[in-house]
Order: C-alpha cells, then structure tokens, then sequence
C-alpha cells in the first residue's frame, strides 16, 4: 500500500496558442480513490486524453507503476490500446458504447486485449479458441453482474437507462482488467437514486483492490467516496489533499465562486 | 395533409421534374446531320412516373408511421422477418440449407450452359459481395477501390499463365496472397484516414491500378488484354467447353460454401467483435485496448484476398481480361450488393448479389437499364433502410454455468 | 522557353476551370461536411445542356452571341436545379445518419446521373459547337495561347469576384459562413439553415455548369462519363487546397493544373490521370488539410 502507482509530473499540453494544461502534478496510490475536481474547461478531460493517449502531451512524464512491481513504465507517446494494455481503462464523459452490439459484447469488447485469437484461431476454432471463447462470455457476464447488468446482457448497449449506460461503461474498463480506473464524470445526468448506486459500485470495486481515480462534479460524490481530492483550474492544480482540507481551502472557493463571492 | 393538397404537391413535383429532365430527356440533337428530334412523349413519361412514385412513397410512408404506431401498443415487440426466424430456428434454418444446396447441385442439369455460366457469375459476386462485406459491413472502411484487388488476382493468374504456364490451381493462392500484400501496402498509409478520406484514396488507387494497366503496354498488354488464358483443370484434365463450365459452377458453389463459413466464423470471433467495435466507435474501441491499425489492416487485407481469389476465377472463366472490366462502376456494384443486402449480414449479402446480378440477366428488358438501378438503389436503401434488406443480428449468448440466469 | 510558357499559360487555364467545379465541392464540404460525390455529373450535365441548347439554337440559325449566352444561361439553371434536387432527395434526408450513409447515397446519385444521361442521350462523344471564335487580336500570341484561354481566365476571374464579394457581404454569404461555422448555432440565431444549404448547392452547381460549359467549348468534345473524372480532379484541388476553404480551392486547383501541365508536357502524356490520382493519394496521406486548412483535432 501507498506506493504511488500512477506519478505525473510537469504535464503541460498546448493547443495551438491555448495551454490546455499547465505543468501538472498529480500522483495516485495503490488501492486509493482520487478524485480530480475543477471549474468546467479547467482541463480534467485533456488531462485523461493525455493520461490515456488519445492526446501527446507537449512535455511532462506520466510514469505507471504495476502494484508489486518495482519498475515503473512511461505511457508518454503510447497509443490508447497500449496504455490499456499496461493496466490503465478509462470511462468517457460523453458515453461511448458500442450502440450496435448488445450489453455482453460491450464488455467482451474489454477482453480484447487480455485473449489472443486471431485468424486461423478463428476460421478453425481449434480447442484453445473455444476455451478462450468461453472464459471471454464467462468473465464478462460476471463482470456483468457486479455491475448488476446481467439480467439486461443480450439487450442492444443502445436501449439501456441512461443510469446502465454509464455502469456498461465501467463494466467494460473493469473487463480489460486494469489496476487504475479513471471514471470521467460518471454520475453526470445520474438521478440521485442512480448516484446512490454508483457510490456503491464505486465502493465495491475499490474494495476488490482497485485504485479509481475519478473526475466528477457531484461534490456530495467526491466527498463521500475519495481518500485524497486535487483540484485543478486553467490547467494547473491550486489544491490538493484530504476532503475536509479542499472544503475549506480558500484557492478552491475562489476557483468555483469567482473573485467577489457575490458573483 | 388533405387528399387535395397532397394532390397538389404531387402535381407539383411532377411538374418540376417535367422541367428538370426537359432537356435531358426531351430534346435529341444530331450535331452532325444538324436534326433536331422532339421527344415530347418522355415529358409526359416523366411526368406521369413521377406522380406515381410520390404517391407510391406517400403510402409507405404513411404505412411506416401506422406500424411504427401498433408497434408501441404491443410493447414494443421487434417484428421479425421470415428468415430471420428461419435463421433463427436450428432445424428450420438447416432444412433450408439443405433445399438450397440440393437444388444448386442439380442446377445444371435443368439449365443450359448458357444459365450455367449466369449462375456462375452471380455465385462470383457473392463471394465478392461477401469479401468486401468483411471491410465495409464489419469494418465499416468505405473501400472504393475494391476492383483494384479483383484486378490484381486476374492479372496475376493471366501474366503468369501467359509467361509460364502456371495452372489455375497453382495462381489461385498467389493471386489471393498478391491481392492481400497489395490490400496491406494500401492500408499502412491509409488507415488512419478519416472515413470519407479513406473511401477517395481506394477509390484513386483503383483508378491508379487501371490506368497503370491501361498504359504499361510492355507489362500488361494495354488496353487490347491479354486473351487465351487457360481454364481451371482438374488434376491435369481438360475439359470441353460444356463440361468446364459446369466445372466452375460446381468450383463457385465450393467457394461459396468455404466463404461463407469463413467468414461467419470469423464474424463470431474476437477478431469480428473488434471489427464490428471499431465501426461504432473507433476511439472507445482503442480505449478498450484494440489495436486500431492492425485490426483494420486485417480487414482491409482480408477482403482483398477474395477478391484476389475471384479475380484469378474470372481471369480463368472468361480466359480474356482487360483494364475495362475494372473500372470504378464495378466497385459500385459491389457496393450496392452490400448495401442493399445489409451491411454485415451474410445472408442479406447473398441474397443481393444473387437480386443484382440475375434480375438484369433474367429480365433483359431492364438489363439497359441496369447501372441506372443500382445507383438508384445506393441512394434509395440509404433513404429508407440504411441496414438494408436482411438485417444483421446479433448473436446471443446463453449462460449455461449461472443455472439461475439462463438468459436467451 | 516559348514551350514552357505555352506549358505554364495551358496549367492555368486547366487550373481555371477546376477551380469553377472545385469550390462546388469545397462550399459544400465546408457548409455539410460531405463530399458531394455527384458534383462531377453536376458539371457534365451542365456540359451536356449548355451543348444541347448551343446545338439547337445553331441549327435554327441564331447569332453566335445569342447562343453563348442562351447556353450559358441554360447550363446554369438547370445545373443548379439538378444540385437543388440531388440535395433534397439524396443528402437531406440523412443529415443525422451516420458520415458515410450520404456519401454512399452520393455515390449512388452520381452512378445514376451517369446512366441516365447515358440512356437519355448517347453514349458517344459528341462533338461540342465551337462557341469561341478565334480573335484577331491574338494573332500574334496564337501559337502560346488560344482565344478560348483567354476567354476561360477572364470568365473564371470575374466569377471569383463576385463569388468573394457574395461570400464576404450579402446576407446569403453571410448566413452561409455562419451554417459553415456551427449549424445548431445558426439556426438559434434565426438562420434558415436548410434554405442556406440549398444555396450553396444552387451556387456551387451554377459554377460547375459554367465550367462545363467552357471546358466542353475549349475540349471540343462530351459524353455522359466526363463528370467522373472532371468531379475527381476537382475534388483532388479542394482537398490539396484545403477542403473547405474556398481560396485554398483556387490555390489547389492553380497547382494541380499547372502539375497536370508540366508533367504531361515534359514526362508523358501517357500517365495525365495517374498524376492527378497520385497526387491526391499522396495530399490525403501526408496532409490531409490541405495547404490552407486547417487541421481538425478530435473531440473526445
């Protein structure tokens, strides 16, 4: 425990003339869950397309390191795909199902990078393929029910509640087996009802050992679920610690409120 | 809207495609023999026709609206269609494949050589129909430029029948494997173009292909082809004309049946799902940790060895090729069997070569107007069934372990 | 020297006349995002009734003036109809469908154009009325450039005038930059973005038929295939202009008629297309904005 597991240092990503974000610290720990709070276009969302490879980040490190593991890897110019590989599964702020296929496939889609037949295994379905078929349906219909989807599997991803949606979405990260989860904006349009639900989920998955890190906007959310929160504003964070400490931090309030506390 | 007022609006775009085709249609000028020829009777045609269809697409639509209606009193419940349920259904569905391969077996013994060879043909473009499937239907990559790869299979077979006398059998996988090297080529570069980009740069490499072949006389003989390509043996038999055709009838119904098996289990593997994934969205799909580039490169590469592979069949049935059977309108037609079939359903895809290419032989009345339909067609499926006419389902599982959730 | 200015004065003139198809293609990228795959037939068949109206009025005997402009006006209004059309059967309908259910519909429409000018009139070349008569001014310069060259420059100078000054001060112009920019914005500010789209086929087909008009009259000769390959090259200049942007559709148009030029004059005429299509493979592969525009980064 408390060996970082994901360290980020001076990360800085321009736009053109617009610096998205600006020299960004931020470090998660192994089994933590973090959350990273800001002001809309303060640049959480660059950050996890960063973080993740969708975007290369203009300099700055991102280094990852398994738990248990002592060597640490740099996920800097990595494409998507591998950076999941190495253990990092992201959600989208914007869902982002696979609408055509139904609720199992989604999650199967998880399983991609953790099975390995290809062509021949599939024209001629020889027993390996047939075994790694069935742990795939297996895996993913258990992954299912933790999510509590199972009884919705062979449902088409696109006529799901908005609420199964955003769980699909975590449904499918967590069958790509990461050790760090990054849930972007996951109760965004959630009834309270539905949030209720996600604080468990979130809580269960944290309790099978994986660290989360999370952005959200539901303050209720954040501070119930995070061990350590860092706030961030015009790319850079302005704070960073416990719940308790960012409730009162005066950079924080100015960065949500504005100057004058009237406005 | 009023029976009159729809009336009205019919009159009205009758009238104004009256005058839209006018001079198209209408007028005919000879600019040698200086005549003019009226043709006033196609006004009327047109105008007629037009009235008719607006009438024709008033009450489907007013038909779809009335379904789509008692659909959601009946709780939503999907109709499914005849084949879908035969598919859907073991035994029925087996029955139906068996009435299907017997009567293609004794085919042609009823039918002329001449429907023989028809037969064939439509058989070709099936398994094409279904190559290109695999990248647009599953892959969703818009390749334009699919006859490119056909080409390479004929020509490979032609060149080095024509040099050195190597046998169908023998060319048949080079021309697969020389279609797939050059689908690879294509792809590095290609790939990771946006989906319209992607769908111009196939469509000018296979441009690029044929006018290459067009004018590297010294390499492919020009626009005259090369002729007296020799027919597929059978462990060093000749035949007759009549007998090899039937051989390639029976040669086709064999690669049909390989094909489709290839590629439904392809479409229910790990490889297919990714496929499938990456058509709905590429970036969660990276997210989900899929290689982008090489899945699509195994598409791309895929689809183009059968058309490698039906490109070496046709260089051998009609033993002369030249650039002209390898123009873009070819690529269009495969298209249009897909799209009309249903991209990514196999059985809609047979189903649309079979629809395309033998109504136009059977009916020559409308043969004339043959590309006239299928570019009609592309527009009209696009309009009003983008997932054309059979469907694609997707596959359900069962949970045998979980005793209590025994899912569909 | 004579050589390469007769090759250079030929580049621009071809250039001229892409332009005029190009920014059909360009405007309608940058208003709906599609690539307007039926534009070609647009043109061709403005070709085709610029040279059946020309025809006609020749054989009855009217002046040479009166037939240019009666063609003229002819080919532009009925292009623009068929663009108007072509528009609201095959492209309106799918404004929410996925990117490339409108660009196979486009496809479709542009296979079906073909054949039905194919089925309506013929199949042969046919040999277009020469409406550009040589000046006697020219004379001297004869043996570097045609009269018809000089005609296509000026025509194709002016029109870009005026589609500037459209484009940069009338309402339509202005709507249209601003459907161009953010469709649902557009329309919240009372844009009728439908009416606007319809204009910018209307323009754009209108540009394409006085291309086909003066490219038949330069060539000499039509059939129902030119389109294809005319709407190819043209999209080839949009693109390596930067699709979208309507200077970069006359810069690239300028660049890739000049190359056609150069290369069939000092390498082979053998290849013209291949350089064309090479062009636009290599310009989609290794710059896909094109000289002017502007690379787009993905949302996520």
């Amino acid at each position: 425990m408390n060996s970082p597991i994901l360290k980020i240092s001076g990360l800085t990503m321009d736009f053109g003339g617009i610096r998205a974000l600006n020299r960004l610290e931020l470090d998660v720990n192994s089994g933590e869950i973090v959350a990273l709070i800001g002001p809309n276009g303060a640049g959480k969302t660059t950050f996890f397309n960063c973080l993740t490879g969708i975007y290369l980040p203009t300099a700055g490190e991102i280094l990852l390191t398994p738990p248990g593991s002592s060597k640490s890897v740099s996920l800097k110019g990595l494409k998507p795909n591998q950076v999941t590989e190495k253990g990092l599964a992201r959600t989208f702020q914007n869902i982002r199902l696979f609408s055509q296929m139904t609720v199992l496939e989604n999650v199967m889609i998880g399983r991609h990078c953790r099975t390995k037949a290809f062509i021949l295994g599939a024209i001629f379905r020889n027993a390996a393929t047939r075994n790694e078929e069935k742990q795939i349906v297996a895996k993913s219909y258990e992954i299912l029910e933790k999510v509590g989807l199972a009884h919705q599997a062979n449902e088409f991803a696109k006529n799901l509640s908005y609420g199964a949606q955003r769980r699909l979405e975590i449904a499918r990260a967590l069958a790509t087996e990461p050790f760090l989860l990054l849930l972007d904006e996951p109760a965004a349009g959630m009834n309270p009802q539905e949030t209720l639900e996600l604080d468990r989920l979130i809580r269960e998955i944290s309790a099978d050992g994986q660290s989360i890190l999370l952005i959200e906007h539901d303050m209720k959310l954040v501070m119930s679920l995070s061990d350590r929160i860092f706030v961030m504003d015009y790319g850079k964070k302005i704070a960073h610690g416990k719940p308790a400490e960012i409730r009162s931090n005066p950079a924080v309030i100015k960065a949500y409120l504005g100057e004058d506390v009237d406005a | 809207m009023s029976v009159f007022k729809q009336g009205m609006r019919g009159l009205f775009i009758s009238l104004w495609f009256m005058f839209l085709t006018f001079p198209i249609m209408v007028i005919k000028v000879d600019p040698i023999e200086r005549i003019v020829r009226w043709r006033w009777e196609n006004c009327l045609y047109i105008g007629v026709g037009t009235f008719l269809v607006y009438f024709l697409l008033q009450y489907l639509l007013h038909r779809k609206l009335q379904s789509v209606e008692s659909n959601t009193e009946k709780d939503n419940e999907p109709r499914e269609s005849i084949i879908h349920r035969i598919i859907a259904n073991p035994q029925q569905r087996n029955i139906m494949v068996g009435i299907l391969l017997a009567v293609a077996i004794i085919f042609p013994y009823f039918s002329s050589s001449y429907q023989t060879n028809v037969m064939t043909t439509a058989l070709m473009y099936v398994v094409l129909g279904l190559g290109l499937n695999i990248v647009v239907g599953m892959a969703g990559l818009l390749d334009l430029g699919y006859v490119a790869f056909y080409a390479v299979g004929a020509y490979t077979y032609a060149l080095l029948n024509h040099h050195f006398q190597l046998g169908f059998w023998t060319v048949l996988p080079i021309g697969g494997g020389l279609a797939a090297i050059f689908g690879i080529m294509l792809g590095f570069p290609v790939l990771r173009l946006r989906g319209d980009y992607l769908a111009i740069v196939t469509l000018g490499f296979g441009e690029i292909i044929r006018l290459v072949l067009e004018n590297w006389g010294e390499f492919s003989k020009g626009p005259s082809g090369i002729s007296n390509i020799a027919r597929p043996g059978f462990f060093g038999m000749e035949f007759s004309l009549d007998s090899a055709i039937i051989y390639l009838y029976y040669l086709m119904i064999l690669f049909v049946i390989v094909t489709i098996f290839i590629v439904n289990r392809l479409q229910d593997s790990r490889l297919g799902r990714a496929w499938i994934a990456l058509r709905e969205d590429e970036i969660a799909c990276q997210a989900m940790g899929i290689d982008k580039r090489k899945t699509k490169l195994v598409a791309f590469s895929l689809g183009a060895f059968w058309a490698g592979i039906i490109g070496v069949v046709f260089a051998a049935k009609t033993t002369f090729i030249n650039p002209a059977s390898f123009t873009f309108l070819e690529s269009a037609i495969i298209l249009a069997i897909v799209v009309l079939g249903g991209m990514g359903s196999i059985v809609g895809v047979i189903f649309g070569a079979l629809v395309l290419i033998l109504l136009p032989e059977y009916l020559r009345a409308l043969s004339e107007y043959r590309m006239l339909a299928f570019g009609a067609i592309l527009v009209a499926m696009m309009v009003f069934r983008p997932q054309g006419l059979i469907s694609n389902i997707r596959r359900t599982y069962r949970f045998d372990k979980t005793q209590s959730l025994n899912v569909k | 020297m004579d050589y390469f200015i007769e090759l250079f004065l030929g580049g621009i003139t071809r250039g001229a006349i892409y332009a005029l198809i190009a920014l059909g293609y360009t405007m309608v990228y940058g208003i709906i995002g599609l690539i307007n795959f039926a534009h070609g037939e647009i043109y061709m068949i403005g070709a085709f009734t610029s040279f059946i109206v020309a025809t006609v009025l020749s054989i009855y005997g009217f002046p040479l003036l009166a037939i240019v402009l009666i063609a003229g006006v002819a080919a532009v209004i009925w292009s623009s109809a068929y663009g108007y059309t072509v528009e609201k059967i095959a492209y309106k309908p799918l404004r929410h469908a996925p990117r490339l259910s409108p660009l196979i519909s486009a496809i479709g429409m542009s296979v079906f154009l073909q054949n039905y000018v194919l089925l309506a009139q013929t199949s042969d070349f046919l040999p277009f009325p020469e409406l550009i008569p040589e000046f006697a001014f020219m004379e001297p310069v004869a043996h570097i450039i045609g009269s018809s060259d000089i005609i296509i420059l000026i025509t194709t100078a002016v029109i870009m005038i005026i589609l500037t000054v459209v484009i940069k001060f009338t309402r339509v112009g202005k709507a249209m930059r601003a459907t161009a920019q953010d469709r649902t914005m557009a329309m919240l500010v009372g844009i009728n973005v439908n009416r606007i789209i319809s204009a910018t086929f209307i323009i754009g087909s209108a540009l394409a038929a006085i291309g086909g008009l003066l490219i038949a009259s330069h060539v000499g000769q039509i059939n129902f295939y030119i389109g294809f390959l005319a709407g190819i090259k043209a999209f080839t200049a949009a693109v390596l202009g930067g699709i979208g942007s309507i200077p970069g559709a006359v810069l690239g148009s300028l660049v890739l008629g000049l190359t056609e030029s150069f290369a069939t004059g000092y390498v082979s005429s053998d290849y013209e297309d291949v350089f064309a299509f090479s062009l636009l493979v290599l310009i989609l592969i290794f710059k896909p904005s094109g000289l002017l525009g502007k690379a787009e980064t993905k949302k996520v």
